[in-house]
């Protein structure tokens, strides 16, 4: 039997429509919703977070250790070009003002010593007066050893100070167009001047390392203050402590200078890295203002400080009452040796 | 005075070196030298960025603290500039630059790399300005003119910007608040002690 259809079922089959259809919409809307969300999800290309995912300057810079610098890629050849950026560099002005005023203190600290030393002490005599008799301590080899590096240090010196502390003290007094000519005249001058230097070094080494060997007198001759302070002489060889102090400070801490030097002489040729720069230029300062500071106290107790030092790298003949203070078993040898009165020389 | 700064927005650089050959080609930089580059960082990487980088002209500069003859000044616009008739070409400014900016016409040993080479802000140097002999030493002097550093002028996404820092800044802390992210004002921090929050 055929229903009747009437309005109100009408009615009623629109309305479930309706709300069929308000459901699917929701449906509808909420996978719309919810896709991008996945899809984000899952890291498919087109949904990055630029925000997450850029580099991010403050971290690069958090993750920096010392020593390193941001780098990438640059179209520029020079592979240098390519070191974004190193904060480092602000250190190394700092670590190279500190080490200057490290080294500067210490050369002022030893010239004040060293006058203070004369105005107590006062030259060192020999005790028993000068004997008038010689032998002969160093031959023509080991002075001109001595003083081809001895030149070449005091000329290095001079310049190497000048680039430390001219600015502050130079550049005010003669103008800053001839400090400039100074400077670049002292830089070559310090430049060629080190191969002579570094000659010296190897020269002395081979000449002398034989009879700097550390001994356990030694430690006797420093407890005494090498005769220096206290009353009396330590025995003493060929050289003794304060000498061999001296001649491995000349041979290390010069060897290390020279090889800094060089490091900056050809910049990038030993290592890539602009850190190795840094550090060898502030070693390089640092060392050279400590031995400048130890050669003063050398050039102070050769010359002024002891009668009959300077004879020794003078002449070559040094006073055999000087000898036999400053260097008994040293004399004895070469006493006992030359029985015809002409003494060997120091070997 | 105005503080002159550089700003690069490295989320709108698009590595195009424009700046790079505008700044060659304004200062006729000698052959070799770059005053200004452009580096990717994390080329090839999802969420590269290239940064255009030059002599950031920082506060307290350490090139002009550790020049051992003294031969940088400061201009009233916080430009840092040096004289070539004073630099001895000994590579201390090019160790103590965070940037990288000193560079030397050639590779030699401390004593014959020549005159040290840098970035001016297209502010010439210690000469008078706009000089034939300050226009061959340094290139042009456009801050002179009352223009703005060329790279920064025509960079086509406006990622490099350079003027007063206040106004770079501002311009920068906008972008970076209209868009919600800035990979940072780049070289800041360490160039003025300072930085942008992005």
């Amino acid at each position: 039997m055929k229903k009747n259809v009437t309005y109100a079922d009408g009615v009623r089959a629109v309305r479930r429509f309706g709300t069929h259809m308000a459901a699917l919409g929701a449906l509808v809307i909420a996978l719309l919703v919810a896709t991008p969300a996945a899809v984000t999800a899952q890291g498919q290309p087109g949904a990055v977070n630029p925000t997450a995912s850029a580099v991010n300057e403050k971290q690069l810079l958090d993750a920096l250790r010392p020593g390193q610098g941001i780098s990438g890629r640059s179209s520029i050849p020079d592979a240098r070009a390519s070191r974004l950026e190193q904060p480092d560099g602000r250190v190394f002005r700092e670590q190279r003002d500190a080490s200057a005023r490290t080294g500067g203190l210490a050369i002022l600290g030893m010239l004040g010593l060293l006058v203070v030393f004369y105005l107590v002490r006062g030259k060192v005599r020999i005790s028993g007066g000068p004997s008038g008799r010689t032998i002969t301590r160093f031959g023509f080899v080991d002075r001109f050893a001595h003083w081809l590096t001895a030149t070449s240090f005091i000329l290095l010196a001079l310049t190497g100070l000048n680039i430390t502390f001219g600015r502050g003290f130079v550049l005010p007094v003669v103008g800053p167009a001839a400090f400039t000519s100074l400077s670049e005249m002292g830089k070559f001058v310090h430049n060629y001047v080190s191969f002579a230097f570094a000659l010296g070094l190897v020269l002395m080494l081979l000449l002398w390392v034989k009879d700097n060997f550390p001994a356990l007198r030694d430690i006797r001759w420093f407890l005494q203050g090498g005769g220096l302070i206290g009353l009396g002489h330590p025995p003493a060889g060929r050289f003794n402590g304060g000498q061999k102090l001296i001649f491995w400070s000349v041979i290390l801490v010069g060897g290390a200078i020279a090889f800094t030097g060089y490091m900056l002489m050809f910049p990038f040729q030993f290592s890539t890295t602009i850190f190795d720069m840094q550090w060898a230029n502030v070693w390089h300062a640092f060392l050279g203002l400590l031995l400048t500071a130890l050669i003063m106290a050398h050039i102070y107790i050769g010359s002024v400080g002891m009668e009959g030092a300077f004879d020794a790298m003078g002449s070559g003949e040094v006073d055999q009452n000087w000898a036999r203070e400053h260097h008994s078993i040293w004399a004895e040898k070469v006493l006992s040796k030359s029985s015809d009165g002409r003494p060997a020389p120091a070997e | 005075m105005a503080r002159m700064k550089f700003l690069c927005d490295a989320d709108r650089c698009i590595e195009c070196n424009a700046c790079v050959t505008a700044c060659k080609n304004e200062n006729d930089v000698p052959w070799g030298i770059n005053r200004r580059r452009v580096v990717t960082i994390n080329d090839g990487k999802l969420g590269e960025r290239s940064v255009s980088m030059a002599c950031m002209h920082c506060t307290d500069a350490p090139c002009a603290a550790v020049c051992p003859v003294d031969c940088f000044y400061t201009t009233e616009d916080a430009v840092v500039l040096h004289s070539k008739e004073l630099c001895i070409g000994c590579g201390y400014c090019f160790y103590a630059c965070p940037f990288g900016a000193p560079q030397y016409p050639k590779t030699g040993n401390f004593g014959s790399r020549g005159k040290m080479d840098k970035c001016t802000y297209c502010a010439g140097g210690p000469e008078a300005d706009n000089t034939a002999a300050e226009r061959v030493s340094y290139g042009a002097n456009r801050l002179a003119e009352g223009k703005l550093p060329l790279c920064a002028e025509m960079c086509s996404t406006k990622a490099l910007l350079a003027g007063d820092g206040e106004i770079i800044a501002q311009i920068y802390k906008e972008r970076v608040a209209k868009r919600g992210y800035g990979s940072g004002a780049w070289g800041w921090k360490t160039a003025y002690k300072e930085s942008i929050a992005t």
